[in-house]
């Protein structure tokens, strides 16, 4: 048994800065995380990073099975450089609410450390304390001059937040826990098919350009590439916490939301929870009537179609530097991963296939 | 970049929210060391010492105050998933709660977290209170929460000090650089006049601590070591000829002396006294340009029969934040200008014209 640590696993990978379009460190990372658990890498036009792990059964033409998570992270870019200052534009769901007073990772020439700047309580006019700062009022100050801060810092440069991964209880503290929560459910579901046999190719891809362009850019051109026969993919979702109760949001730490609806193949979805209640897995069904807004929309139907299932791990503040997670969820979505894939044998698409109406 | 006094990177690191000064205090004690002549810790938690100058009886007796406590938030409830109800012990603004990293408690310090939901489900501009938000711990019980931090429980920002660009960063920076600078000014005693020192208690909160200090040394006129707030900021939205806001004082032009705030109006004698000192020595100097704030000089000029009083302030930009920034060179003005004015104040300069 190679052994895992999912906790280092994770620090590591949300210790990464990669912003939609700028995922090139994150590439760099998972290729050495996942180099021991491989056979081969490839990857898409657009930089989406495909590990392969080849059927353990001697097969010749085995089907493939697509394991999508996606590495990028939301975050923003300068588009203004004022007396030193930096002015900001959003790349993805970047929450302009939480900005004020965080401090920031500008991506320049070098690396600077900066300050969302804010007004001092004491100086606060009265239209200022009834809503917060939108992002085109937002400066970041690197503590250096007009001069320096050219020289060191252009537009188009990436910002992402400072929010080192630290643990609070049972639960796991980070920026960018989407999605690398997802990439980490991959990596344990590798560490577990490396003492399991397969009959099945497995891709298992870290897309791009999740967060961005809502095109689902990598997760499309990653599964026109490898021409999988399923896939799996795995994201966020909303935890139960503190202003956000409600039926889309779960316990952290309980059991795996498994999702439901158009976006989804229903007997793909019916199989994936006959193996996680094999498992003695507990799963509750997450009831999305349309979009998904995850990389599922885009590969649904990407090529001819490709059946999907949603796996997800919920987090707590999503989009913000303290998304919260509970490992064992992204430990389990791991280990169900891994033995629906074990389960898979060469009569799998005929069992799913389109036969009879199903309910 | 000037290095960093380690005691200032102590200082902002500590803990001490107004009432719980005690880790600044000892830090306080440690630097000064065996040079401490004998020292008192009154009723409140002030540290207070008399420095004896060595022409004392023909100078003004000068107190120099600097404020230990820093703006934090206590524990004030539970619901039952276990997440905490917090308000704040001075004034932080609601607008830097959402996503803030704390330590919760002193003594076995937990880390936790402003929860904020999702941007997904909740589009609201309007600033939401403190009291309608809550702190993640990791309990899962309000039970739980309870143990691990009780109704009190001190809670401040987790920044650690650093440089950043050519500044210093760090929480507290109000008013532990003015502690740290204070050690500083000490280190140079004895000086011509006798120095009646206090590092005050719970500032923050309503100028507490500077209230009984005073009544104990009876200066015959007081120096407050401060930060102010710098706007000094870009305005890109500013249309064609529209003037820039005050900035109140700018980073890196000087230490910034005040005219007036909300709480005194420094004597105009002393003022001119100090700018003209300041001159001589080549000290760059800037005055504080709006009336913003007020400080321990406020309460300090009004006991026994008056006492006038001066604030020197280190500019410094966002403080009452998890992260305010200060220049070094501004730090540096600050000690220097103190020192000085402490070899050169005559009884003439406080009299009142």
């Amino acid at each position: 048994m190679t052994t895992f640590d999912l906790k280092q696993h994770l620090k590591r990978l949300v210790t990464v800065h990669a912003v939609s379009g700028s995922e090139s460190p994150m590439r760099a990372v998972l290729r050495e995380e996942w180099q021991p658990l491989v056979d081969d890498f490839d990857s898409d036009g657009l930089g989406s990073l495909i590990g392969i792990k080849r059927n353990t059964r001697q097969i010749d033409q085995p089907y493939r099975i697509l394991l999508s998570a996606h590495m990028d992270e939301i975050g923003m870019v300068v588009s203004n450089i004022v007396d030193g200052f930096l002015q900001v534009q959003r790349i993805g769901g970047t929450d302009a609410r939480i900005l004020p007073s965080q401090r920031v990772w500008v991506h320049g020439r070098e690396t600077l450390l900066g300050i969302v700047a804010t007004k001092p309580p004491h100086l606060l006019k009265e239209e200022e304390r009834r809503n917060y700062p939108l992002l085109e009022d937002v400066l970041i100050d690197v503590g250096l001059s007009a001069e320096e801060t050219a020289q060191r810092v252009r537009i188009g440069d990436t910002i992402t937040i400072d929010a080192p991964p630290f643990e609070m209880g049972n639960r796991f503290v980070s920026k960018s826990l989407d999605n690398r929560a997802g990439i980490a459910t991959l990596t344990t579901c590798l560490h577990l098919l490396q003492n399991l046999h397969h009959a099945w190719d497995v891709y298992a891809v870290a897309n791009v350009q999740e967060e961005s362009i809502g095109e689902y850019l990598g997760a499309v051109t990653s599964t026109n590439h490898v021409a999988p026969d399923l896939a799996i993919v795995v994201d966020v979702t909303f935890a139960n916490q503190h202003g956000a109760h409600g039926n889309d949001n779960y316990e952290l730490g309980e059991a795996v939301p498994i999702s439901y609806g158009p976006n989804f193949h229903l007997k793909l979805f019916d199989e994936m929870q006959a193996t996680a209640h094999a498992l003695e897995m507990k799963t509750v069904v997450d009831v999305l009537t349309g979009q998904s807004g995850t990389d599922a929309w885009g590969i649904q139907v990407a090529r001819e179609g490709v059946p999907c299932v949603l796996l997800n791990v919920p987090i707590r503040n999503m989009h913000s530097p303290i998304e919260t997670a509970d490992l064992r969820d992204i430990e389990r979505v791991g280990r169900l991963m891994a033995h629906f894939i074990a389960n898979l044998d060469s009569t799998f698409l005929n069992r799913i296939g389109w036969t009879t109406h199903h309910d | 970049m000037t290095k960093y006094p380690e005691l200032l990177q102590d200082l902002s690191n500590l803990d001490g929210i107004s009432g719980h000064e005690g880790r600044v205090r000892d830090r306080i004690l440690s630097a000064l060391g065996d040079r401490l002549p004998n020292h008192h810790i009154d009723s409140m938690g002030n540290l207070l010492a008399h420095w004896h100058g060595t022409h004392g009886d023909q100078r003004p007796r000068i107190m120099l105050a600097a404020h230990m406590d820093e703006v934090g938030f206590m524990v004030t409830g539970y619901d039952s998933d276990g997440s905490l109800h917090f308000a704040s012990v001075g004034g932080i603004s609601d607008q830097i709660l959402p996503g803030l990293r704390v330590r919760v408690g002193t003594n076995k310090p937990i880390s936790g977290v402003v929860m904020w939901t999702p941007i997904h489900k909740n589009r609201d501009l309007a600033i939401k209170p403190m009291s309608n938000l809550r702190i993640d711990i990791g309990a899962t019980s309000k039970g739980e929460a309870q143990g691990k931090a009780p109704l009190g429980t001190p809670i401040m920002f987790e920044t650690v000090f650093a440089p950043l660009g050519n500044l210093w960063s760090g929480k507290a920076l109000d008013d532990r650089a003015g502690c740290s600078a204070l050690v500083e000014v000490l280190n140079d005693a004895p000086y011509d006049a006798d120095v009646l020192m206090a590092f005050t208690v719970q500032e923050e909160v309503g100028l507490r601590g500077a209230k009984v200090a005073a009544k104990i040394l009876k200066p015959d006129v007081a120096f407050i070591l401060e930060t102010t707030t710098a706007q000094d900021l870009p305005n890109p939205h500013a249309s064609e000829g529209e003037s820039q806001p005050n900035p109140t004082c700018r980073l890196g032009e000087g230490v910034a002396l005040t005219v007036m705030d909300s709480g005194s109006i420094t004597p105009p004698q002393l003022l001119r006294f100090v700018e003209h000192t300041a001159q001589q020595h080549n000290i760059p100097y800037q005055y504080k340009t709006s009336l913003g704030g007020r400080t321990d000089g406020a309460i300090i000029q009004s006991q026994l029969g008056g006492i006038p009083t001066m604030t020197f302030s280190i500019p410094a930009r966002y403080i009452h934040t998890p992260t305010a920034l200060i220049a070094p060179s501004d730090y540096e003005s600050m000690v220097t200008l103190v020192k000085a004015v402490l070899h050169t104040l005559t009884h003439e300069a406080i009299r009142p014209l």
